[in-house]
């Protein structure tokens, strides 16, 4: 094992998020395991005649709903008022205070250690203002913009706030100010493992003790026409128009890319110490990370999945888990896998063999699925919430299945909790999962989350 | 007790040319870079001046067989895979994409190699996309999404090219980075504005020492002068006007209290992070020891001093973890943006560490010369702080207005200056800090 220094346990003590399955963690978590997909023609704008018409939408929120002043924030953006509404539940639920009572939200914590690490993405891009502008400063013969042109249209288009709230560290701004956090504070966007990738690092600064309390997660929505165009040009996305409902189908050998997803998922970190002073419930412990690079190609992942291991590998090795580690009934002591399971040709075949990799004939006996099958891709976002499926499977002992895998690829030949959800109670539950994220370009992040079992780890 | 780290390679991409040694030159000479934007007509926003990079092409700094990849590069990417090849070249050290010499093999494992490099918002480059958007108006001359769609097969946003997202991604800094030098370690992206840099330097520092890499590239990079880049930096109230002004050293004037804005420069520098013992065993040039990070974020409040907290916890963090006073600090790099409101926050902060002290510790600008690079900005400052260290020099000071007069923050010449500690620190619109100590690397390890 690595030699590390000696550092502080981290357990996780609220946990929240919005999605398109529900804007609570309860809501969500039922509807994974009802097997119900998010899945609906895009409404946002009009999508009609794009290849990928269609994607997994969360409501719209009215902000009230978890502040008591919400007006500080009028006018941030759609991943921004996802971001909140999550990180409300988390504070609350860390008993940290409900940010709708004004009164109880006194927390007992100093605000200098109080950090927050995000991986969110980008605002929504102002399609139609932006999209006017450019072709008012278009010149067609030149076939260049007239950047004089440009810049007058944009002066009488454009909205200041609407530009400045898609700087990516807008959302942690936002969120900062709410909880009132002035300890360290970073936003990472690295595309697809962004959220797992800020759980990770969030970790790890409380873990030297730069910090007694972290709030980390991820919001994101790239639901609008630019975003999608982006992805549809990619070859990225289902174009699956004529079963929508059943578009996403990871593992499947009729899998045919990933559904585009939006919204946010918000945990409360500690330090063991911390939680136990301020009689805090830890919900569960983060006890391993792992991050690597592929660096193989921007475009494809490297065949043999070398990247996702060396990233699984790492976790394990700092949650002091070997892969070949058992526990008392025979079983492997990761007794969950929360793929990161896309849907993509490519992304699945690779983890699959990755995995196998790593834990080798064990590989099969360990469950694993893709909430993505249901909840369509958050982007940024998904990590977090694939973090907080990790905590509630813990929790209930009851593993969310991976939708529509009807047809099984012969390459995917693990064991992917097909169609319906699976107790696994009467075995022992879960005591502890491995949470994988990985992103376009090739950078690669797992998280190892137990159940907290007290001082004897 | 951490592993010591320290800097062992410098590669930075400014309006003075690529490499640290122009720089550094030019801050030595007191030029300033900051002139009419000539890249595409500014004249229809007020501020009319940046510090451009001129005759660059980010394929003379790409392995031949990896020169296809360039056409993906956003501008942003182009700096930060330039910096650090000039990063490594700097240190002396051998990479797959990189080798010192034909044949040699890699200094490090690919494991052992990480990689944190900050970004900014990326703007698509508006010729590129207005032409495929220019495909899809209907016979109004407005924009049709019904056009645009490609489901028939026909539609207008085929005239995109496929990886046309991947061309504008933040972490396309750090990809491109790690696939040319076979960097498998632990790899960020972070986007907090011009603490972007900062804060990836103290990441990388933190990775190596709890012993998930030995080596990272560490730094940031970004372009803002392009349309959609003035406008937003306009909307957030940063850029000074210019009038009828060709000089921007004249415009840029950190810390007077009658500053009239910031100006724009665009820059990349990464650094090489490395393991003081491994450094030394291979004989490494050493810039300086890495010493000390914190960071914070700021509470929104009109009152400087209470918005400064933020700055004010990462400065405070910083020299703790050094394992000093800020006594022991003898001079600092703050951002200097030349923003007033910014400005007020900065001073506010380092009055609040300082005290009566501040009034003698010389301030290092560099925005007067290559402007604000935003998230290349911190990482660049810290290259000019591990230059100041290992030199025992102070550049020359730009300053063509009337800084308040308790700050050693004035016109000033090149001077000797025998620095054990500098802090390098910055804020950054929305509200992040960052802060690094760099020591010299002649005293034994804390």
């Amino acid at each position: 094992m690595t030699q590390r220094p000696a550092r502080h346990r981290v357990v996780i003590t609220g946990i929240g998020c919005v999605t398109p399955l529900g804007t609570d963690v309860a809501t969500m978590w039922q509807s994974l395991l009802d097997g119900r997909t998010g899945f609906g023609p895009v409404t946002r704008f009009d999508a009609a005649t794009f290849s990928t018409n269609f994607a997994a939408q969360a409501p719209d929120l009215d902000l009230a709903d978890w502040y008591a002043d919400p007006s500080p924030f009028v006018g941030v953006g759609r991943n921004t008022k996802f971001a909140l509404a999550s990180a409300a539940q988390a504070w609350k639920q860390a008993g940290l205070g409900d940010p709708k009572q004004p009164s109880s939200s006194q927390s007992q914590v100093d605000p200098s250690r109080v950090g927050i690490y995000l991986g969110s993405g980008e605002g929504v891009l102002d399609f139609e203002n932006y999209v006017r502008t450019n072709l008012a400063g278009w010149d067609a013969e030149k076939r260049t913009v007239d950047a004089a042109k440009w810049a007058k249209a944009a002066y009488e288009n454009m909205s200041a706030v609407r530009e400045l709230e898609q700087e990516s560290n807008m959302t942690l701004s936002h969120v900062a100010q709410a909880l009132g956090a002035c300890g360290p504070a970073y936003n990472c966007l690295t595309a697809c493992t962004a959220s797992t990738q800020a759980i990770g690092e969030a970790t790890e600064i409380l873990r030297r003790g730069d910090a007694d309390l972290m709030i980390a997660g991820g919001a994101h929505t790239m639901i609008h026409p630019l975003g999608v165009t982006g992805f549809i040009r990619l070859t990225a996305l289902s174009s699956r128009r004529d079963d929508i409902p059943n578009a996403s189908r990871p593992f499947s050998i009729d899998r045919d890319g990933f559904v585009m997803g939006e919204g946010a998922g918000m945990l409360v970190l500690e330090t063991l110490e911390h939680a136990q002073k301020r009689g805090a419930t830890p919900l569960a412990e983060i006890t391993g990370f792992g991050s690597s690079a592929d660096a193989f190609r921007i475009t494809d992942i490297q065949p043999d999945g070398q990247g996702a291991r060396y990233s699984m590998l790492e976790a394990l090795d700092e949650a002091g888990i070997g892969p070949d580690d058992e526990d008392d009934n025979g079983r492997p002591l990761i007794h969950y896998i929360s793929a990161h399971g896309t849907g993509t040709r490519e992304n699945d075949s690779i983890e699959t063999r990755a995995i196998k990799n790593v834990f080798g004939d064990r590989a099969g006996q360990i469950p694993m699925s893709s909430v993505k099958s249901m909840l369509g891709h958050l982007i940024a976002a998904a990590g977090a919430v694939e973090a907080i499926v990790c905590v509630q499977c813990i929790h209930t002992g009851i593993l969310p299945p991976t939708k529509n895998l009807n047809k099984p690829d012969p390459v995917c030949d693990l064991d992917y909790v097909p169609n319906e959800p699976r107790d696994v109670n009467s075995i022992g539950g879960v005591r502890t999962a491995l949470s994988n994220s990985f992103g376009f370009g090739g950078q690669n992040n797992t998280l190892v989350i137990s159940r907290f079992e007290g001082e004897s780890r | 007790m951490d592993r010591s780290v320290v800097i062992s390679g410098v590669g930075a991409v400014t309006a003075f040319g690529v490499g640290i040694e122009p720089l550094w030159e030019g801050l030595l000479a007191g030029s300033s870079c900051l002139r009419p934007i000539s890249r595409f007509d500014p004249s229809g926003f007020p501020s009319r001046l940046a510090a451009e990079v001129h005759d660059f092409s980010a394929r003379d700094f790409v392995p031949k067989t990896y020169r296809k990849a360039v056409k993906v590069m956003a501008r942003d990417i182009e700096l930060a895979v330039a910096s650090a090849k000039c990063a490594i070249e700097d240190a002396g050290l051998s990479t797959k994409g990189c080798p010192a010499t034909d044949n040699v093999e890699p200094t490090y494992p690919s494991r052992r190699i990480g990689c944190h490099i900050g970004a900014g918002l990326i703007a698509a480059e508006l010729d590129e996309l207005t032409s495929a958007l220019a495909t899809a108006v209907d016979d109004d001359g407005v924009f049709s999404l019904e056009k645009w769609g490609d489901v028939e097969g026909d539609g207008a946003m085929g005239n995109l090219q496929p990886l046309w997202l991947l061309k504008y991604l933040p972490n396309m800094l750090s990809c491109h980075v790690t696939i040319i030098h076979d960097a498998q370690g632990p790899s960020n992206t972070i986007t907090c504005a011009e603490a972007s840099g900062i804060l990836s330097v103290g990441e990388s520092l933190r990775v190596i020492q709890r012993n998930d890499a030995d080596l990272c590239f560490s730094g940031g990079a970004e372009n803002k002068i392009n349309e959609m880049g003035m406008l937003r930096m306009d909307f957030a109230k940063r850029l000074a006007p210019t009038g009828d002004e060709t000089d921007g050293a004249k415009i840029v004037r950190p810390f007077d209290p009658n500053t009239p804005g910031g100006l724009l420069g665009e820059g990349g520098g990464i650094l090489m992070l490395e393991l003081e013992s491994s450094a030394r065993a291979r004989d490494a040039n050493i810039y300086a020891r890495v010493s000390g990070f914190g960071a914070g974020h700021s509470p929104r409040s009109d009152d400087a001093a209470e918005r400064s907290r933020g700055l004010q916890y990462a400065i405070q963090s910083a020299i703790k973890d050094a394992g000093l006073t800020p006594a022991d600090i003898d001079a600092i790099l703050p951002h200097a943006s030349g923003v007033p409101h910014m400005d007020a926050e900065e001073i506010a902060a380092l009055r609040t560490v300082f005290g009566d002290r501040l009034n003698d510790i010389p301030l290092v600008t560099i925005t007067p010369n290559i402007g604000d690079t935003m998230a290349g900005h911190g990482s660049i400052a810290i290259g000019v702080g591990a230059m100041c260290v290992r030199k025992r020099t102070l550049p020359a000071r730009l300053n063509a207005g009337t800084p308040a007069p308790d700050l050693n923050a004035g016109p000033a010449d090149v001077r000797d200056a025998p620095i054990n500690h500098m802090l390098i620190c910055t804020n950054a619109q929305g509200g992040q800090n960052g802060a690094v100590v760099l020591s010299a690397a002649t005293e034994s390890p804390q």
